[in-house]
Formats: C-alpha cells, structure tokens, sequence
C-alpha cells in the first residue's frame, strides 16, 4: 500500500469511531432504577466511624453502621438504634445503662452484643488510635459489659452532652480484634449492622452499597446507593441534569434555575451553625458592650442575607440555629437602627469632633482591622458589606483576607486580631462550653476572650442537666444574655438546600398489602432521614 | 558506550536525591499541616497532639526525611488521609491515567502527522492556512473552558452523562452498549487533551518536513526521474519523521503524569488528582512519593531521548 494512503487510515478511523459513538449517546433509552445516586466532591477517606472525619466517609458511614442511639426527627430528643432502650441514673456519678436489641446481624451474618461496643469505646480511648473523637468521652470513668445486651458507662460527673456520643457507629470486635485499626483494610471493606452493606468502592470514582436484607428494622426499598466523586461542583450540576446523578446541594444563586427543571424537587433547611462577626474583647476599643450593640444595629444584616445568600438565610439574635429547641425565639435579632447606633456610640463617648466623619474619642479616631480566611467567598462578601456599613456610622474598618492555616495561627489562636468573620458549624447538642465558657479563653474557642460569670454559671448548669425541658430554659437564658452582651454580632444561619428527583417517594405497606406513596419531606435532621423507606415506583405517582 | 551509560546513570541517581530534599523541604515548609487546623469545638487540643505523635510529625524535619526514605523502601508507608498503602494508592490509578493519555497520545499522533504531512505538501494551499489557523487556535484555547463548553454542548444536545469514566445507570445495556459508554466517556476528555499535543506536534511535522525536502538528495532524486509522490513520501517522510521518533522519549514522564485540570474537570480518577487532593491536604507521605516517581519517569524519559538520538541517527556517537 502507497504510504500517502496509509495516512489518511488513522483520521478516518478516529472519525468513523466517533461518528458511531454520538450515534450511540444520541439514542439512549430512558430508564428509571430503584437506586439513589449521590455525588460528593471528595472521596472518602476511613469508612470506619471511629476514624471518619470528613463528611464523604461520614456519610457513607451513616449507611453501613448503626450507633446505640440517634437523634429524632427534631433532633431534639433520642430513639434507640442498636440500644432498644437506655436508663439514666442521674447523680455525683451518673451512669446511662443501655438495653441492646437482641438478635441484631452485622453484615457477615455474626450477631452483635454488648462487646462490640466495648470494644468500640476502648478502640476510641486508645492512644494509638488516629481519632478525634476521644474528647467526647473524656469524662467517662468506666464502660462496663453487664451482659451480652447490657451495657453501662459511670461518669465522672454529669455531663448531659456525654448521651449523644452514644450515636457514634459501632464497629465489630470478631473482625477488627486483631487488626491494626489504622491501616486495617477493614477501613475499606466495612462490615456493619446498618440498613445498607457495603459492596465496592473504586477510589474518587464511586462507592455503592446495597440494601441489606437482614437489616433489625426491615429491608430499605432502595436496592442500592451509588455515592459518586465528582470534585467540580458546578459540574455535577450537568450530571444532575442527564440524570447521572439524584441529587444536588443547590447553592443560592443555583436556585432561579433548579427550580424550573420539571423533574426536580427542591428542599430547603436552615443550617446547623451561623455566620457571625468576632470582636476581640481584649481591645479596649470593643470593651464597652454599648459599642458592639451599636455595631450590630449599624450592620443591616437583611440585606447582607439579600445580596450574599440571595435571601436563602435567617438572621439570628443568638449563638443557636434558628429551627433548634434551644432556640429563644423571644429574644428578637436587633433591627437595623443606624440612628440608634449612632447614639449608643455617642453614649459610649465616640463622637465625631473633628468633622472628618470618623467618629472619635480624647483625639483617637475609631479605626480597626476586620479579618478573615480566604477560599470562603460568603464571608469575603459579608466582610465588604459591613465595611461600607460601619464607615456610615463612622468607623474606619480595613478588611483582610488571610490564608486558613496562617489566619488561625497567627491572628485567631494568638487573640492578635481586632475583628474577625467566621462561622460556626455545630452539633445538636446545645452545649457550647468550649466556645463561651471563661476558662476556654487560655487554651479553648473562647478566642474573643467573652467572660460573663452568670453564662459562665449556666454553661456549667447546662451540661450537668439531662432533662431536655430544664436545659431549654438554661440555654434560652444564656442566648437572653449573650443577646444583651453581642460579644459576636450574629448575622445569620445559612439555608440549606437540596435537589432532589422527583421520582423519589416514601412508600409504606397498606394493611391489605398495598403500596402507600408519600411525598419525601425535610425533616430538622435533614432530607435523608426516612433514607430505608424511600422508594422508586415504575409509574410516575408524584406531581412536582 | 558502558563508560557512558554508567556516567548518566550515577548522575541520574545524585539528581534524584537533590530533587527529593528540595521537594520535601518545599511542602514541609509550606503553611499548613496534615492534622487538619479544624475549629471544630468538639475536638480538644490535647487528641491533636497524640495525633501529630502517631504521625511522627513531632519530629525535626530531616529526621521525618530519613523516616520517610525507610518507610517508602520497606513498604510501611502508609497515607495521612486514608492510612492505606502510598504505593497502592498509587498504582490502582496508574491503568485509568495511562488509558487516557495513551488514547489522547494516539489520537494526536494518527491526526497530527498526517496533517502536518499534507499541510508542508501544499504549503500556502488554502488547507494549509485553515491548518495553521486552527493550530493556533487549538494552542490559544485554554483547555479547561473548552472542556467546560464541550460538556454543556453535549449536555443540550445529547442528554447524555458525560463525567466519569462510565455512566452509572445501565441498566439494559448489552456488552457493546457498555463498550460504547466507555468509549463515549473516554473520547471526550481525550480529545480535548490532545487539542494542545495535536497543534504542536502537526507544526512541528510540517516544518521538519519543509526542511527535508529543500536538502539536496532530495533534488537528486527529482532530476533522476523518480515520481514527485514517490520522492516526497517515501525519501522525504521517512526522514522528516526521525526526530519525531526521539520525542517518543519526552512522552514517557507525560504519560503517568496525568493532568490535574482535565482529570478534575472530567471526574477522571487519575494520578493528577489524586497529586493535588495530596497536596490540598498535606497528605506527606503520598507528595512525596508520585513526585520522586515523576522524578524519575522524567528523568529515565531523557535518558530514552538520548539513546533514540543515536538510534535515530547514525551520527551521534556515545563515548
């Protein structure tokens, strides 16, 4: 063959490939499968729960392991997991005696007891063990085995927070006894008692598990959740779209336009956790609380939700999200009042005497640096609004952007800032001792140095007490007085939302043995909390 | 030729222990530490110490260097971040990353020679201009855009999931639907890698082929009578082609490297996101070891080009 001829082989070849396969993708059939597809941005890490920190393996773990307790649909109080029941003895040294559930199966078909979870625990409080989870058991005294389904832990002293922990995944000793729990392939094969087992995970391209049949509360009626990587988040957003992919953290400025796709249902939640302005109390210039309520009426925290969150937000009075028991929703947020705070500052002695409209006091001007972290673009836009909204008061705000590792270090734990823009995320426990008690200011998260004894004293009240209706009036009495104090100016929780096709329903057995259909619905602890009674039908039931 | 071989390959080794004391001093240097600096109030300060303890990461930072040489050679080097093997980590991507650049490789090999054939044939033809216009273009376009609007265009058009290296709902699909999901899959990203290797190497081939056929032999064989088609394919390519052959040697390091942009892009699970999500978590122990690795395929890839210099060329001597 003539070597000119030979030439055009390849071209034409790759042509000919291609031409077929956009054939191909051009008439695929529709289909519709009982199964779930998620998508994350980063792989996970351990699925072992005791080892996870990300929320990737976190997730995954949710699926495959079960904790003694979890929180209810409110995520105010607990229902029992793999504990059927738990009794507390309140007192010096309190002890929580947990009923296990009999006849449980891990995944390999063993049957759970009691030591499993005590071999979970001393997994956890071993020094060897690469887990952060140890300081929620710092102040257990002892974990005992009673019985096969009995298990009790002795506090040291009464720390109501220490009942939630009791929600961390437990792991089976028969597979890890031996093992290096580190490095143990068991991190990426798990064996659990949950409502999905494992069965693959191809690394930073998928994770599937399936339903598990043998599963305490019945089999889930999804056959199986494939969890997918996809590290561009505004490209899963196309997978979202081909159907490659169920659902999709929608962010706000996404919302417009999700919200027109016909076969996707959006639901919305607000955050566990707040945005919020950080004042170093050590400054004088912040000492006077008259200054920081007048910060906090000068900061029209509306339209910062309107034009950063594009509305998706809730501006909030106190340190708790919004939509939590330990909310106080008499406690109203300070409306925005650039009058009122301009007297308030007068009244603290910062005028403006020199007409250079800086407000000023025995010749200083008021002048200081906001900071906060890069990579964050919600706070780097809070941080621009409130720079324009206190120079109206009168403040002199130069605002930085720092890179994390060097924000916290140097600025954050070393108290050398001024003013800073942070969040929080939080637990549902409303136990915030290490951010606000006193003596967390040396060493702790009380980094703008907030000391008021009377907080001081119901932060100390409140984890010792376990009924749920005193806690709500110790915790209401605490955001009461933080409102008061503004040693943060809390700007807002985050609204939360998700997409989700609308092929999903909740299905539940009828009494004569048919199939009832529900619409999905949001619940406080989030969108997936029915997870095991979700359910594709062949036929669509579901309107938008 | 031994005396040679010998030189390069000590001089190979003395250069690979300077680029991984630089390199280690550069990322342990570099703000931030594995321990992830959370806020997270749950956590006590206390854990995060034990924690940089278990991870030897209390220790000077030449003695984590000797640490990290002996662990690497007696297989105990394990990832920060998900405590498994660095070498298995490594290795169960090494097959996804060569799939990809070997098609991305093949497709701009059997495109480019051939046009940068035709193109220096019919140089200043209304084809050749077309080709260099759409050379620099291809050069010019950054890829990742073009990526982004190649998967919207898809997207609209066919309705068809593009990311990953498969779809994930098949269901009913036979051998051959399942052959042509990959395929469809792979072809995208693939194509869009070799837009960049297409533009340069069709350049480069029409301008080695230009040069050949200006030499003399190549007017000899004209005056002899032999055929134009004849004297430009057979006595002009082949000898236009040989210094293409020693690029060959320059490939080897691209090959395993993988792309960071287009494998994040395409949800690809290559090398060069596995290399980046290491370095966005200071995950040590796996930094270290795909740069000495890429260290080394660059530096054996050199060496490859040397060798095929001489093959290629009968006048280069080694002594």
């Amino acid at each position: 063959m003539k070597i000119k001829t030979l030439l055009f082989i390849p071209p034409i070849l790759f042509l000919i490939i291609l031409g077929v396969n956009l054939l191909f993708v051009s008439q695929r059939p529709p289909q519709k499968v009982n199964q779930l597809i998620m998508s994350s941005i980063g792989d996970a890490s351990f699925l072992n729960p005791i080892l996870a920190q990300d929320s990737a393996s976190s997730d995954i773990n949710s699926f495959v392991f079960n904790g003694l307790i979890k929180y209810d649909r409110d995520l105010q109080d607990f229902v029992g997991e793999l504990a059927e029941s738990w009794k507390i003895k309140a007192g010096e040294k309190p002890e929580i005696t947990f009923f296990l559930r009999k006849g449980v199966l891990w995944h390999d078909g063993k049957e759970f007891t009691a030591h499993d979870v005590k071999f979970t625990y001393d997994k956890i409080m071993d020094e060897k063990t690469n887990t952060v989870r140890r300081s929620d058991y710092e102040l257990v005294e002892k974990a005992e085995v009673l019985d096969p389904y009995t298990f009790r832990v002795t506090y040291r002293q009464p720390f109501s927070p220490g009942l939630g922990t009791w929600g961390m995944g437990i792991i089976p000793k028969h597979l890890l006894e031996k093992e290096d729990i580190n490095t143990t392939p068991f991190n990426r094969r798990p064996v659990g008692t949950g409502p999905f087992r494992f069965v693959e995970w191809v690394t930073d391209e998928k994770i599937v598990v399936e339903a598990n049949p043998t599963y305490f509360h019945g089999k889930p009626h999804l056959d199986r959740i494939i969890y997918r990587i996809i590290p561009e988040v505004s490209l899963s957003e196309m997978e979202l779209l081909t159907k490659g992919v169920d659902s999709y953290g929608v962010s706000p400025h996404q919302f417009r336009r999700m919200s027109e796709i016909d076969f996707l249902k959006i639901y919305s939640q607000p955050a566990l956790g707040y945005t919020y302005i950080g004042y170093n109390l050590k400054n004088p210039l912040f000492q006077d609380r008259r200054v920081r309520q007048a910060f906090t009426h000068a900061v029209n925290r509306e339209e910062i939700v309107q034009y950063v969150l594009y509305g998706f937000g809730k501006v909030i009075s106190g340190p708790f999200p919004s939509h939590l028991w330990y909310y106080n929703p008499n406690v109203k947020p300070f409306p925005y009042d650039p009058q009122k705070a301009r007297a308030l500052m007068a009244e603290a002695g910062w005028k403006d005497g020199d007409g250079d409209g800086i407000l000023d006091k025995d010749g200083k001007p008021f002048r200081f640096k906001l900071i906060t972290n890069s990579g964050n673009d919600v706070r780097r836009d809070v941080g621009v609004l409130v720079q324009r909204q206190l120079r109206e008061l009168g403040v002199d705000v130069t605002f930085e952007v720092y890179e994390w590792s060097v924000f916290l270090k140097n600025f954050i734990n070393a108290k050398h800032f001024d003013a800073c823009i942070l969040g929080w995320g939080l637990s549902p426990d409303p136990d915030d001792y290490q951010i606000w008690h006193s003596s967390q200011i040396e060493k702790g998260f009380n980094f703008v140095s907030y000391k008021n004894p009377e907080v001081d004293r119901l932060l100390e009240e409140g984890r010792k007490e376990y009924d749920v209706e005193k806690r709500k009036q110790i915790y209401w009495r605490i955001h009461e007085r933080m409102a008061e104090d503004q040693p943060y100016t809390f700007l807002f929780s985050p609204i939360g939302m998700s997409a989700l096709q609308n092929k999903f329903v909740l299905v539940e057995d009828g009494p004569s043995g048919q199939k009832i259909y529900q619409p999905i619905k949001i619940e406080k602890a989030g969108l997936m909390y029915d997870l095991t009674r979700w359910y594709v039908p062949t036929k669509t039931v579901m309107e938008k | 030729m031994t005396s040679f071989l010998l030189r390069r390959i000590l001089q190979m080794f003395i250069t690979l222990i300077g680029i991984s004391i630089i390199s280690w001093l550069i990322i342990t240097t570099a703000p931030g530490g594995p321990i992830s600096l959370t806020m997270d109030p749950k956590i006590s300060p206390k854990i995060i110490e034990q924690m940089m303890k278990n991870y030897d990461l209390d220790k000077p930072v030449y003695q984590q260097y000797f640490l990290w040489i002996k662990k690497l050679f007696t297989g105990r080097l394990y990832s920060f971040k998900d405590g498994r093997p660095v070498l298995e980590k490594i290795w169960e991507r090494i097959g996804n990353t060569l799939l990809l650049n070997l098609v991305a490789m093949t497709i701009i090999f059997s495109l480019a020679i051939p046009l940068g054939v035709f193109s220096a044939r019919k140089q200043y033809s209304m084809m050749d201009r077309l080709t260099t216009f759409g050379v620099f273009l291809g050069l010019s376009i950054p890829g990742f855009w073009l990526a982004y609007l190649i998967i919207l265009g898809t997207v609209e058009l066919f309705g068809y999931p593009v990311l990953g290296m498969r779809s994930f709902v098949t269901e009913g699909f036979g051998a051959g639907e399942i052959v042509m999901d990959r395929i469809w899959h792979l072809l995208l990203p693939a194509m869009i890698m070799a837009i960049h290797g297409l533009a340069g190497l069709s350049r480069y081939t029409r301008s080695s082929m230009l040069e050949v056929i200006r030499q003399d032999y190549i007017r000899t064989a004209k005056a002899k009578g032999v055929p134009e088609e004849t004297v430009y394919y057979k006595h002009g390519l082949r000898n236009a082609l040989l210094p293409i052959v020693t690029l060959f040697g320059f490939l080897i390091p691209g090959l395993i490297g993988g792309s960071i942009i287009m494998e994040s892009v395409f949800a690809w699970p290559g090398i060069g996101r596995l290399a980046y999500q290491a370095v966005l978590a200071r995950d040590y122990p796996v930094v270290m070891t795909i740069n000495t690795i890429t260290a080394v395929l660059v530096l054996l890839g050199n060496f490859i080009a040397d060798l095929l210099y001489g093959v290629a060329d009968p006048r280069i001597r080694y002594q």
